[in-house]
């Protein structure tokens, strides 16, 4: 493999600072303006995408581009680098950012929310905090971003203000930041302290698989202190902060539980495992499978969960719980083509999922349910929000011509590479799981008439509401047919 | 030109003078005083650490009264002198004192009416004797400055509430105790040595082979004992709470950040530069048993800070967290975790800074810190807010706060000494931080009482007037100084590296053991 060409550009940390010039907008538009301030949320999340999207060519070229903020410690710098994965991961969130920023217009005016320049605020600091993420070259520099992203989720979660957002807040925080400060960073003090004399950057392409030189037991304990450290990737036992978080606002689970915090979790594990321990040493350390048990256990046992659920958020909220299984165990396999499917995943079920979030929103705006059991007949009555959550479900269960289908396919073949047939077969049990309990939801919509309301009339959510998931719906398709381009951005051959 | 380190201490004693013989005209120039007197002093101490850096020995020596250091013993007499520990030091405690000064406005006319004149002679006479005991370079010159130091520090208590005075009595008793331990302990020294200055004490030990004397050796332990009541280092910290609690808001913005920190500096000197690294750390018992008091004291005083309800006291046994991680971070032994320690001083007196000033701004405010007197509290001073929970993540440790490096360090040292019990109460401590912060982040943004009881109509609503919840900062001659010592905290993080550079210059001179080989 040979060096990709390094070039120093600032972009990545205009993407970084966009939506703090954003929230500087739209504090002083306030509640007043909203006009404006919403004005302001689309501004820096279009400008946003843009200047991540331009930055596309010049990754397809083979170059990576990298700029280093400041210098953390006198060995550490705070550099950001963006290359294929972190990206896409970028691209992702930055332009569903826009969806759901029109999303939300309509769902928090549709429902007369209070305090939505506070919820506009620290909505655009957490969309900072993940492009930070996707673009840290280190782990250290991860870290900061990832516990910028805990905090400023933090009155996102709690908008309600009432005892439930308290609940909900609590356990989000106190997983996060337990795991956090007790497991991660002592992970990463170590790794400073006794690699390479304590002169170790971390560095994402330079120190690859330096955690080699550990003794065996010793890297089982880092991997154990990093997979769980990150709890934002919602492996089994450390999940239970993700259905508690549900009690936010829709458009926050919609990007923050469905793209970007759980997302960011997924991204650091994919990290650690991928440019940390490396292919080579993760495959070679002996003792690592327990990684991928975990993952697939997480993916059956989140799937079962799901389909006992009635209220819809939180069925989806465990939907996601299995779906990040899959980057984990992805990650985890260890080959180019699990470790890619793993990246493709991170893409292909963000835009499958936040189409079935808004769904669930719009459904919410529009009737005020919230149950399964309450659907029936709302395919006649809402044909466009029930018609994209067909297609976001198929996308998630994993069917041509959806997204979904091109990740678990390299997930499926990464596997065979390592041979590891029950994983494959963990997939397929998963994949059918998905369909039980994903399927039943529009089936129910569109093919059991109401009790109640013998005629439904047409009765969607407001435009705002209906436009972004019909976005994210095709998207889902464009994602399949594009997905040769994603490939090459993570370095596959199609 | 190397005079500078003298006007340190002489600007603010001038003041002092200034302030209590003028005051009696005039209560209106008290204020502008001391700010005058602390904005030179504080440019002294940049000066003075600006030549320590440049100086090619790293320290600043003056001689006051130009006595001989020819000498071996070396005689008696004062010495000032600054290394780039003790240049860090006054300049952290030059600088809380200008904060403080600028922010003492409102508070000091609102709680102490009509004695201006009295409280800023004290409070000035307060920072004369702080920036003088991390200038001296004499053991005996130092117990001055600490009794200087203590005795100003129990009048600036004594003028707060009712319930001050009972306090203050309580600190003068433990306080007194603590000094004279100390003094007598320089005693000892003194008998076996034959001088008070601390360079002329570690070279006559080192000379005269005196580490195995029984004399030294309870030297040893009296000044350590001393010092460790004088820092409130549990369970010798029993005057602490009460005396920051009751104080006038100026003086716990005054005395928090810089007592208990300032005397860690003194463990540090003491240990380093008197006793010497061999003569702490390896030929006694203590390396063994300290880092388990430390581990009882900070899992104590974590624990009882989780009881509090009212910030001040809740801030006050955080001080008595904290002073367990510096003591530990000395007595883990090594470089990590001395660096660790030092900084920490550093970023303590900052964070600490800020969250008092935050209180007090509350105190002025709401007339209460008592957590059910602070909903709606983000709504009318979101600035204050920002500040207060600015130096709350420092405390925490969140990066890029300097919190989160002077805990990095520590954990470090715990790790490259293998003391993971250390490790392990830190990661406690973090936790009940946590706890502690977000906990009160609840109780003002949300509108849930205690108990878990809904308040308010739902989506927002608090439950309070509108009155209650309109926008209505402080005086800005207290907003500016907390919102200066938040974006202390934040660029002393950032820019942690040029602090641990200037540390780590000192600590070079000590033969510290680092663990790890570098390549």
């Amino acid at each position: 493999m040979n060096t990709p060409v390094i070039v120093d550009d600032i972009r990545p940390l205009i993407a970084l600072l966009v939506p703090w010039v954003g929230m500087v907008g739209i504090i002083w538009a306030g509640e007043k303006r909203p006009n404006l301030r919403e004005l302001f949320t689309f501004i820096a999340a279009s400008v946003q995408a843009a200047v991540v999207l331009s930055l596309v060519p010049v990754i397809l070229g083979g170059a990576i581009i990298e700029f280093h903020i400041w210098q953390i410690f006198s060995y550490v710098p705070m550099l950001l680098r963006v290359d294929g994965p972190g990206l896409l991961f970028a691209c992702v969130a930055s332009v569903l950012w826009i969806a759901t920023t029109l999303y939300s217009v309509g769902y928090m005016r549709g429902l007369h929310e209070h305090a939505q320049t506070r919820f506009y605020s620290f909505f655009a600091l957490s969309l900072s905090a993940t492009m930070g993420v996707a673009f840290s070259a280190n782990l250290l520099t991860i870290y900061f971003f990832y516990e910028m992203l805990s905090v400023s989720t933090f009155p996102l979660v709690t908008h309600m203000q009432d005892k439930e957002a308290r609940t909900g807040g609590r356990t989000y925080l106190g997983y996060l930041l337990f795991t956090s400060l007790c497991l991660l960073l002592p992970a990463l003090s170590w790794c400073y302290v006794w690699l390479d004399g304590g002169h170790l950057t971390m560095d994402f392409i330079e120190d690859v698989g330096k955690v080699g030189h550990f003794g065996e037991t010793t890297q089982i304990v880092l991997l154990f202190l990093f997979t769980f450290g990150f709890a934002k990737a919602g492996l089994m036992p450390a999940h239970s902060w993700l259905p508690g978080a549900m009690v936010a606002p829709t458009p926050v689970s919609a990007l923050l539980h469905a793209v970007a915090v759980v997302k960011v979790g997924v991204f650091c594990v994919y990290r650690v495992y991928a440019d940390v321990f490396g292919a080579d040493v993760l495959a070679n350390m002996g003792g690592e499978e327990w990684t991928m048990v975990v993952a697939s256990a997480t993916i059956l046992i989140s799937s079962l969960i799901a389909l006992s659920q009635d209220n819809l958020k939180r069925r989806l909220a465990f939907s996601t719980i299995g779906q990040l299984g899959y980057v984990v165990l992805g990650a985890a396999i260890a080959t180019d083509r699990g470790q890619g499917g793993a990246v493709l995943h991170i893409a292909m079920h963000a835009c499958g999922k936040i189409t079935l979030f808004f769904c669930a929103g719009a459904i919410f705006v529009a009737t005020g349910k919230k149950y399964v059991s309450e659907l029936r007949g709302l395919g006649r009555k809402m044909p466009l929000t029930m018609g994209a959550f067909m297609i976001g479900s198929l996308s998630v269960i994993g069917l041509p011509p959806l997204g979904g289908f091109v990740s678990k396919w390299y997930l499926a073949l990464g596997a065979l590479d390592r041979d590891a047939m029950w994983v494959v077969v963990v997939l397929l049990i998963s994949s059918l799981l998905n369909v039980f309990y994903l399927l039943p939801v529009a089936v129910t919509a569109f093919f059991r008439s109401s009790e109640t309301e013998k005629d439904p009339s047409f009765n969607e959510a407001p435009w705002p509401c209906v436009v972004p998931l019909l976005l994210t719906a095709i998207g889902c398709f464009f994602l399949f047919f594009w997905s040769d381009v994603l490939l090459q951005m993570i370095g596959l051959q199609p | 030109m190397s005079d500078h380190i003298v006007w340190i201490v002489l600007f603010p004693l001038l003041g002092s003078v200034v302030c209590a013989l003028s005051g009696a005209i005039s209560k209106k120039i008290c204020y502008p005083t001391s700010i005058l007197s602390m904005v030179l002093s504080v440019w002294a101490s940049v000066q003075t650490l600006l030549q320590a850096i440049e100086s090619p020995v790293h320290e600043i020596s003056y001689i006051l009264g130009g006595w001989s250091l020819d000498l071996f013993p070396r005689g008696v007499g004062i010495e000032f002198r600054a290394d780039l520990l003790g240049a860090l030091i006054t300049l952290v405690v030059t600088g809380v004192g200008l904060i403080v000064a600028l922010y003492s406005k409102v508070p000091v006319q609102r709680e102490t009416p009509g004695k201006e004149p009295m409280y800023y002679a004290l409070f000035l006479l307060q920072i004369a004797g702080l920036a003088g005991i991390a200038l001296t370079g004499d053991a005996f010159n130092l117990y001055v400055l600490i009794e200087v130091a203590a005795l100003t520090g129990y009048g600036l208590i004594a003028l707060g509430t009712n319930r001050a005075a009972a306090a203050t009595f309580n600190y003068i008793i433990l306080g007194t105790i603590g000094a004279s331990l100390y003094l007598l302990g320089v005693g000892y020294l003194y008998l076996k040595t034959g001088t008070l200055n601390m360079v002329g004490i570690q070279e006559a030990i080192e000379a005269q082979a005196l580490h195995n004397s029984p004399a030294v050796q309870v030297a040893f332990v009296l000044v350590l004992i001393g010092i460790l009541i004088k820092m409130a280092f549990f369970p010798l910290h029993a005057w602490l709470p009460n005396a920051y609690c009751h104080a006038p808001t100026t003086t716990s913005c005054l005395l928090a950040p810089l007592v208990t920190k300032v005397m860690i500096y003194v463990l540090i000197r003491m240990v380093l530069s008197v006793f010497g690294v061999e003569f702490s750390f390896e030929s006694n018992l203590w390396t063994e048993i300290m880092p388990w008091l430390v581990v009882v004291a900070i899992v104590c005083a974590a624990v009882m800070a989780l009881a509090q309800r009212e910030i001040k006291k809740m801030l006050a046994y955080l001080i008595v967290a904290e002073v367990g991680y510096m003591v530990g971070g000395v007595w883990i032994y090594n470089y990590y975790g001395l660096i660790g320690s030092i900084f920490h001083i550093i970023s303590d007196a900052c964070m600490t800074l800020c969250l008092f000033l935050g209180a007090g701004i509350i105190l002025e405010k709401c007339r209460t810190t008592h957590f059910d007197g602070l909903r709606g509290l983000f709504a009318k001073m979101p600035l204050t807010m920002i500040g207060f929970f600015v130096g709350g993540f420092s405390i925490i440790g969140l990066p890029p706060t300097c919190g989160f490096f002077s805990k990095w360090y520590l954990i470090t040292g715990g790790m490259v000494s293998e003391r993971w019990e250390y490790m392990v109460t830190l990661m406690f401590s973090t936790m009940v931080m946590v706890v502690l912060f977000f906990r009160l982040i609840e109780r003002i943004h949300l509108a849930v009482d205690e108990s878990g009881k809904n308040l308010g109509k739902g989506h927002g609503d608090l439950g309070l007037s509108s009155e209650q919840t309109r926008f209505d900062e402080a005086p800005l001659s207290m907003l500016i100084p907390l919102l200066i010592a938040a974006s202390i905290v934040l660029i002393v993080g950032v820019y942690n590296q040029e602090v641990v550079d200037q540390i780590e210059v000192f600590l070079r001179a000590y033969d510290l053991p680092t663990g790890v080989t570098y390549k």
